[in-house]
């Protein structure tokens, strides 16, 4: 009961007219980022956070929460109307939703699509409400080897998890550590992989990987592509909810399955990507109609969708309790609390009740506003794919350039930038994830001093994280996910083997 | 925009000769970080713990191992690695925007981002969007002039500035 009071609590604070004003904003530049291509969750939120630095925190996390929020919504506008996903968790949801909106049926896709998101992001709500609280106080007990397990879980289930080759995850992640470890050591205060240059004292930026990484890198594969924009016309009517909403009911388990997947992915990082795919395998292995998913099914609009949204929205949740992000874009918002002096973590629900409950209340809220913003405003939205592109990319680099100056105020951000840039253009063309090296880049410097003092307090020994049945059974599941992919194989290998057997 | 004989230019690098060049760079990216762990120092001191050398060392220890995997895996000829991974046109297009935005950035230390943003996005607008000269003027100055109203006077956000800005008092 005491969540719920705080929740109330929460909900005074962000029904103010201005915090709603704030989310109206933060709604309407999400879904501008969410509709262009080269601006994404992730670096749209990096790029605007300066802008937030002389706000008060509770007003400044509503505004950079709407703006995630707007962006979850807007990616489903282009992947329906146009077939060009305007994020990569939308890339699913084209699967049916461009078929749909060929037989002329994108409002009832568009329909769709926005309730599913919706329905998927307050499941995750309810889930952060009755969790986060639990988890927290569950958190405040962990030492350092404890910590070190629950991020050693995080990355292994890249691994595990992971749609790609393991090797390049491998790779993408342990360059992310590298990077972090550049600059000055934490513990001994000796300097690390600097080779004298005074640049690198502070080492390697995470914001400024992003805004590289995922803006710069985005551009140049949609000019590589030499974009074309032929989309279906969006007319939204009325008339088109109801009728959509009416067919939504009989989806119930689809929409169930989609949630928890979504929750499950989200947490644990792998994302609300995977997650989306995720949800679409298994609506169409498990639906009744999954002979049709493809040509233009509503359920195969509504599972992926769901599950891209409960994925992004519980990637909050091991942020604020544990201060470890979920994804890029919560890693952003995590850069953001430490801006505004505030430590996510444990801590953070006893000392900054407020606050919290305030972030919680204005998910509920944001989602809500956005819901009736984007069933509104469509036409609106879709029509900024008319700006031509040589205008957009153009503006966009120079947004990044701004993004990734205002991190430090130094020039050689923006150089880097570029350098990241590239780098992203390439991972991106020879799949090699990116979230994992984002992550590895923000917890680099955590993970390894909590292996540092976990190693001082047992005296090197490797021990220690099975020293408790909390932190070893967090280490063994963490061992079991770094080796999923290897055990897969193994196992197709002796199935296959007992196959040829049979077969002789 | 590009027309659609454009789009299906002559190959330039396969994904096999991109992929090996990224698994290469990964491989020097371990050799220079393994190079200053050693430095560091990456054995036990006693009342100390781990000297700062050993968590890199070990990381990049698991990257280079994953990178020769990978670069194993790329090295074979298969259908899959011959497909061009980039082609001229469109490496041209990237060019397009890429080599402009390091003289944008370079021009940003001497004149400052604003003005030299106007005039990449107007000369990026002229000479790849075909538009009229009077347009690429009204938008490009537009954006310069939205974005130092909202980063100098409303947020208070302090960006690079030039002579320009210098010469209005900025």
């Amino acid at each position: 009961m005491d969540e719920l009071n705080a929740l109330f609590g929460g909900f005074a604070v962000a029904l103010s007219g201005y915090h709603l004003m704030f989310m109206v904003i933060g709604i309407t530049l999400g879904v501008i980022i969410g509709v262009l291509p080269g601006l994404g969750g992730a670096n749209g939120v990096a790029i605007l956070l300066p802008l937030t630095f002389s706000m008060p925190p509770t007003s400044a996390i509503i505004l950079l929460t709407s703006i995630y929020w707007g962006a979850l919504f807007g990616g489903a506008i282009t992947s329906i109307l146009f077939n060009i996903p305007g994020e990569p968790w939308s890339v699913a949801t084209t699967f049916d939703g461009h078929p749909m909106a060929q037989n002329g049926k994108a409002d009832e896709a568009l329909v769709g699509a926005f309730t599913a998101s919706f329905v998927g992001a307050i499941f995750a709500v309810c889930l952060i409400t009755f969790l986060a609280p639990v988890v927290a106080k569950f958190a405040l007990k962990f030492g350092p080897a404890e910590f070190f397990a629950v991020q050693f879980l995080t990355f292994a289930s890249f691994i595990g998890m992971g749609r790609g080759s393991p090797f390049k995850t491998i790779a993408s992640m342990c360059l992310g550590f590298a990077l972090a470890s550049v600059g000055l050591d934490g513990v001994t205060g000796t300097l690390r992989m600097t080779f004298g240059q005074d640049e690198l004292l502070n080492g390697f930026k995470f914001l400024v990987a992003v805004i590289g990484l995922f803006g710069i890198g985005e551009i140049l594969c949609s000019m590589e592509d030499g974009l074309k924009f032929n989309g279906a016309a969006a007319k939204l009517r009325m008339d088109a909810v109801i009728r959509t909403w009416r067919q939504l009911p009989r989806m119930w388990a689809t929409f169930l399955r989609s949630c928890i997947v979504g929750c499950w992915m989200g947490i644990t990082p792998g994302g609300a990507t995977p997650a989306s795919f995720m949800g679409y395998g298994i609506a169409k292995r498990l639906s009744k109609r999954g002979d049709n998913f493809g040509k233009g099914e509503l359920e195969g609009v509504v599972a992926p969708e769901t599950a891209a949204h409960a994925a992004g929205t519980s990637a909050l949740l091991p942020m604020l309790t544990l201060g470890i992000p979920g994804s890029p874009t919560a890693a952003v918002l995590l850069g953001g609390l430490l801006i505004w002096g505030l430590q996510p973590g444990p801590l953070l629900f006893v000392e900054q009740k407020d606050f919290v409950w305030g972030l919680i209340a204005s998910m509920y809220l944001g989602n809500v506003v956005g819901l009736v913003m984007v069933l509104t405003c469509v036409p609106l939205f879709a029509a900024i794919l008319r700006v031509p592109f040589s205008i957009i990319a153009p503006a966009i680099v120079f947004v990044c350039a701004i993004g990734a100056y205002t991190v430090n105020n130094t020039m050689f951000d923006v150089w880097m930038m570029l350098v990241f840039g590239v780098m992203g253009y390439l991972f991106n063309k020879l799949r090699y994830p990116l979230p994992p090296l984002v992550l590895a880049l923000v917890l680099g410097d955590q993970a390894e001093s909590s292996f540092r003092q976990a190693m001082l307090v047992s005296q090197g020994s490797v021990g220690v994280f099975w020293s408790n049945w909390l932190c070893g059974s967090i280490m063994t599941l963490g061992l079991v996910m770094a080796f999923w992919p290897a055990l897969q194989a193994l196992r197709a290998k002796l199935s296959g083997n007992a196959a040829i057997a049979r077969a002789a | 925009m590009s027309s659609h004989e454009e789009a299906e230019g002559r190959p330039l690098v396969s994904y096999r000769t991109l992929d090996i060049a990224v698994t290469i760079f990964f491989l020097i990216v371990t050799a220079i970080v393994m190079t200053d762990s050693l430095r560091l120092g990456i054995s036990w001191k006693p009342n100390e713990g781990p000297q700062p050398g050993l968590f890199p060392f070990y990381i990049v220890l698991a990257m280079g191992i994953a990178s020769l995997i990978n670069l194993a895996q790329a090295l074979p000829h298969t259908a899959d690695g011959e497909m061009a991974a980039t082609t001229v046109p469109g490496l041209k297009r990237m060019a397009a925007i890429f080599v402009p935005a390091v003289i944008f950035v370079l021009a940003t230390h001497y004149i400052g981002i604003y003005v030299s943003a106007a005039v990449y996005i107007g000369a990026f607008m002229v000479f790849f969007g075909k538009f009229a000269v009077w347009k690429a003027l009204a938008v490009s100055l537009s954006i310069a002039i939205v974005n130092f109203m909202m980063f100098e006077v409303w947020f208070l956000v302090p960006l690079p500035k030039g002579p320009l800005e210098a010469a209005l008092g900025y």
